[in-house]
């Protein structure tokens, strides 16, 4: 055996057992590369029919696999690999070997999504001439940076599974240009296929009205995508007439709320208000603040406590204690998952037959984000173009139309927004999210 | 020194000037805003006792891990960061104990009770010994190299235990209540006070029958007794024993000491075990005070307690002791008083605006004399 391949292969085991190790009881990230190696050392078998030409097409995520987040990326990740084995890692009728990485847009010196990492990812992405879709990001702060590096390289196609800041396609009419700031070619190029928050923020305002509140304290992480909802959640809020006692930013690093949570407590002419919305993700200490609010202002029934997808997640529940938790409420764009259609259900089931039970929301989104590169690549494929050129592929993404995906029959708009508009709202119920209702 | 201190000195009263008007003008924006700060509390007094509660609660945590950073400046002039990460150990290592006596499923307080003191002991001999072993390992062979050399090094130890404690929260064999989510997310310290106290058919806020609508749980009560109680024994160890002394004098002059015959390396080691010991103690502490444990929550306990070592004057016992506390009052002030979202930048302006008053700290700096 060659010398220098075996001490690759070993460096490669090691850094995947070592992964192993601080990682969930799953397959670490880290072994996709490894196995989609296999079909390049071969070569792509030659296709006489094939119309373009052979050879690889590269397909990166980029996504926080340090940290809380982690328990949400790694089904994500699961996902997106399993559609490329349902395609046998080839395209265009065997044509185009598919290739995978599963890349860490998160540090250990934050512990969350790093811009310093993302920066780099997108950089390194737009560099290597082989990859022409770019899956991510999950947070919308990060997409920020790497939207304007990829648009300006190709444009490399960029599909998020996650974010859902509305600002990232859609025009702010108090912000003029910052959307538009993202896209230096003037050519859009980054798609989601998850709801944005104008959308989230808006039915969970209407939510927290139907569960009888009428104050309502809003509370947010700062970032992005946190601040972002909570902003959205407020304006609504203050629109359908609840009142809304205040809004602050929290540090997401404190060692505790409390104090905080003693000023909520009687924020409201001496009393608590009715209901707390924090715009947050998990990773910004969202248990800590729900134990400091449990233990300050009682238990989820008397303040009702309701956040969006961020803390829509396993992590969120085991990290408060079952019976903090208890009764906490997070919206999640979709419907639940026994819910999805017939092609989201099979999903689920290949899923679960493969990795184990699946709980966390967003793997179906990154399963459909895969789904969507794949049906890009055959487009430009059938169309006779050539899947290597990334404008083409981009095109392509943007051309989709009443597709027929694990997430039912939906299209992209010029935003690259997908016509997907249901929210699902589910509730801590002995330990675990269970749904308890979808709304538009 | 006398004649300096009777001297009117125009220029800092001209800054004391310059912040009292940039507290009045842009104060309103970060929420600063005087007349609504008095009017708050003068509609609900008994709050700020509460704030003050909470306040010296933290500042108890956070001082009792300055005192492991201010004790190894002292004597090596080394800020060692990997201890806001033997902190973090400290919590884990408590927790585990606990899970594996079975402690966390017991309702019978007299269990509870030895549980959580053998939890102490363990996490204090453990942090204690490791704080010694990363003396050994990355610091006592880089003594006498260039100062950045230890403090990458201490850098660099604080990612490995950083990611010890990421994996050890991976573990659910040892603490089933980990769960399947991975070490990356944060995982519950069960309240055992307040298991305890239902067991015993009592209410865990010990004013409960006051009246009055304040909370002082055993929580903070544990936290800030056991606080003053490591406090006093250190103080008294360093003034009055042999080995104290001994500790004294490395600080003031190393060489010194040595001409003495003090054995250098055993008091330094002695520090650290000190110092780790704290740590671990205060594990327990936050542990049951925040009933979180989270391989990341060492980064920014560190951070704090750093700068509140720093506040009080390094290398200074009692002074980290005052920064502690004085940290933790400013943060539970301004997230009652203020927007919370300022209170890191207030804390940090805090220090600033000290260390520009009183550059050696609030109490001075107690370092060795250079030779």
């Amino acid at each position: 055996m060659n010398k220098r391949l075996f001490a690759l292969l070993s460096v490669l085991v090691l850094a995947s057992l070592m992964l192993f190790a601080c990682g969930p009881a799953k397959p670490a990230a880290t072994e996709a590369p490894v196995e989609t190696e296999a079909p390049v050392v071969t070569e792509a078998p030659v296709v006489t029919e094939a119309p373009v030409a052979t050879g690889t097409l590269k397909i990166v995520s980029s996504l926080p696999m340090t940290g809380s987040s982690l328990t949400q990326t790694q089904t994500i990740v699961n996902a997106m690999q399993l559609r490329l084995e349902q395609a046998n890692y080839t395209a265009c009728g065997g044509a185009f070997t598919l290739e995978y990485e599963a890349w860490d847009d998160a540090s250990a010196a934050l512990g969350k999504w790093d811009p310093a990492v993302e920066t780099e990812n997108a950089n390194k992405a737009a560099a290597d001439p082989a990859i022409i879709a770019y899956l991510g990001t999950f947070n919308s702060g990060a997409a920020k940076l790497s939207i304007p590096i990829l648009n300006a390289a190709g444009p490399l196609t960029m599909i998020s599974p996650a974010n859902t800041n509305p600002g990232l396609t859609k025009a702010d009419k108090d912000l003029p240009g910052v959307t538009d700031s993202y896209y230096p070619t003037g050519v859009r190029s980054y798609s989601r296929v998850v709801a944005a928050d104008d959308i989230q923020g808006k039915v969970a305002a209407n939510f927290v009205k139907s569960l009888g509140a009428a104050t309502v304290y809003i509370l947010d992480d700062q970032e992005l995508y946190g601040k972002g909802v909570a902003d959205v959640f407020e304006a609504t809020a203050k629109e359908i007439g609840l009142t809304v006692v205040g809004h602050e930013g929290i540090d997401p690093k404190a060692a505790d709320y409390k104090a905080l949570m003693t000023k909520i407590s009687t924020s409201n002419n001496g009393a608590a208000p009715d209901a707390i919305y924090v715009g947050m993700v998990v990773d910004n200490n969202a248990s800590q603040l729900l134990k400091d609010k449990v233990a300050i202002m009682g238990d989820n029934t008397v303040v009702k406590y309701v956040g969006p997808d961020g803390i829509q997640t396993q992590a969120f529940i085991d990290g408060a204690g079952a019976d903090v938790a208890e009764g906490a409420y997070a919206s999640v764009a979709g419907v639940a998952l026994d819910k999805l259609p017939p092609a989201g259900l099979q999903f689920v089931k290949d899923y679960e037959a493969k990795f184990g039970p699946l709980t966390e929301p967003y793997a179906v989104y990154g399963y459909e984000t895969m789904n969507v590169a794949l049906k890009a690549i055959e487009d430009v494929c059938a169309a006779g173009g050539n899947p290597t050129d990334r404008a083409a592929i981009n095109s392509a993404v943007f051309a989709i139309q009443n597709f027929d995906g694990a997430l039912g029959t939906w299209s992209f708009d010029a935003n690259g927004d997908a016509s997907l508009t249901d929210m699902t709202f589910y509730q801590v119920q002995g330990g675990k999210y269970v749904a308890v209702g979808t709304f538009k | 020194m006398e004649i300096t201190r009777k001297r009117f000195n125009w220029r800092r009263f001209a800054i004391a000037a310059l912040v009292l008007y940039i507290v009045f003008l842009l104060g309103p924006i970060v929420g600063l805003d005087v007349p609504v700060v008095y009017a708050a509390i003068k509609a609900n007094p008994l709050q700020l006792v509460q704030f003050l509660i909470i306040g010296i609660s933290n500042g108890a945590i956070i001082a009792i891990i300055a005192l492991g950073y201010t004790m190894v400046y002292g004597i090596i002039e080394l800020i060692n960061f990997a201890h806001g990460d033997v902190y973090m150990i400290g919590v884990f290592t408590s927790l585990t104990v606990l899970s594996v006596t079975g402690t966390l499923d017991s309702k019978d307080p007299v269990k509870i009770v030895f549980g959580l003191i053998l939890a102490l002991v363990v996490s204090i001999v453990f942090c204690a010994f490791l704080n010694a072993t990363i003396e050994r390992l990355a610091y006592r062979r880089l003594r006498n190299a260039p100062r950045l050399a230890p403090l990458i090094s201490a850098i660099g130890m604080s990612f490995i235990i950083e990611n010890i404690g990421l994996m050890w929260a991976a573990q659910a064999w040892l603490v089933p209540s980990f769960g399947t989510t991975g070490g990356a997310s944060q995982k519950v310290f069960p309240d055992m006070l307040g298991v305890l106290f239902k067991s015993l058919g009592w209410n865990i806020n010990l004013l409960a029958s006051s009246g009055l609508a304040l909370r002082l749980t055993i929580k903070d009560l544990l936290v800030i007794v056991l606080a003053v109680v490591l406090m006093t024994g250190l103080y008294l160890f360093v003034q009055r024993t042999k080995l104290g002394k001994a500790m004294r004098a490395t600080a003031q002059n190393r060489d010194a000491a040595k001409m003495l015959g003090i054995n250098i390396d055993m008091v330094i080691t002695a520090t650290f075990l000190i110092g780790g010991g704290l740590a671990g103690a205060a594990g327990l502490m936050a542990g049951l005070y925040n009933n979180t444990a989270w391989w990341f929550m060492g980064f920014r306990a560190g951070l704090q307690s750093f700068t509140a070592a720093v506040l009080g004057g390094i290398g200074n016992i009692t002074g980290g002791m005052l920064g502690g506390f004085l940290i933790g009052l400013l943060a539970s002030f301004s997230d009652g008083y203020l927007n919370a979202r300022w209170t890191n930048a207030l804390v940090f302006a805090t220090l600033v605006l000290i260390l520009l008053f009183r550059p050696t700290g609030l109490l001075g700096e107690q370092t060795g004399q250079k030779a």
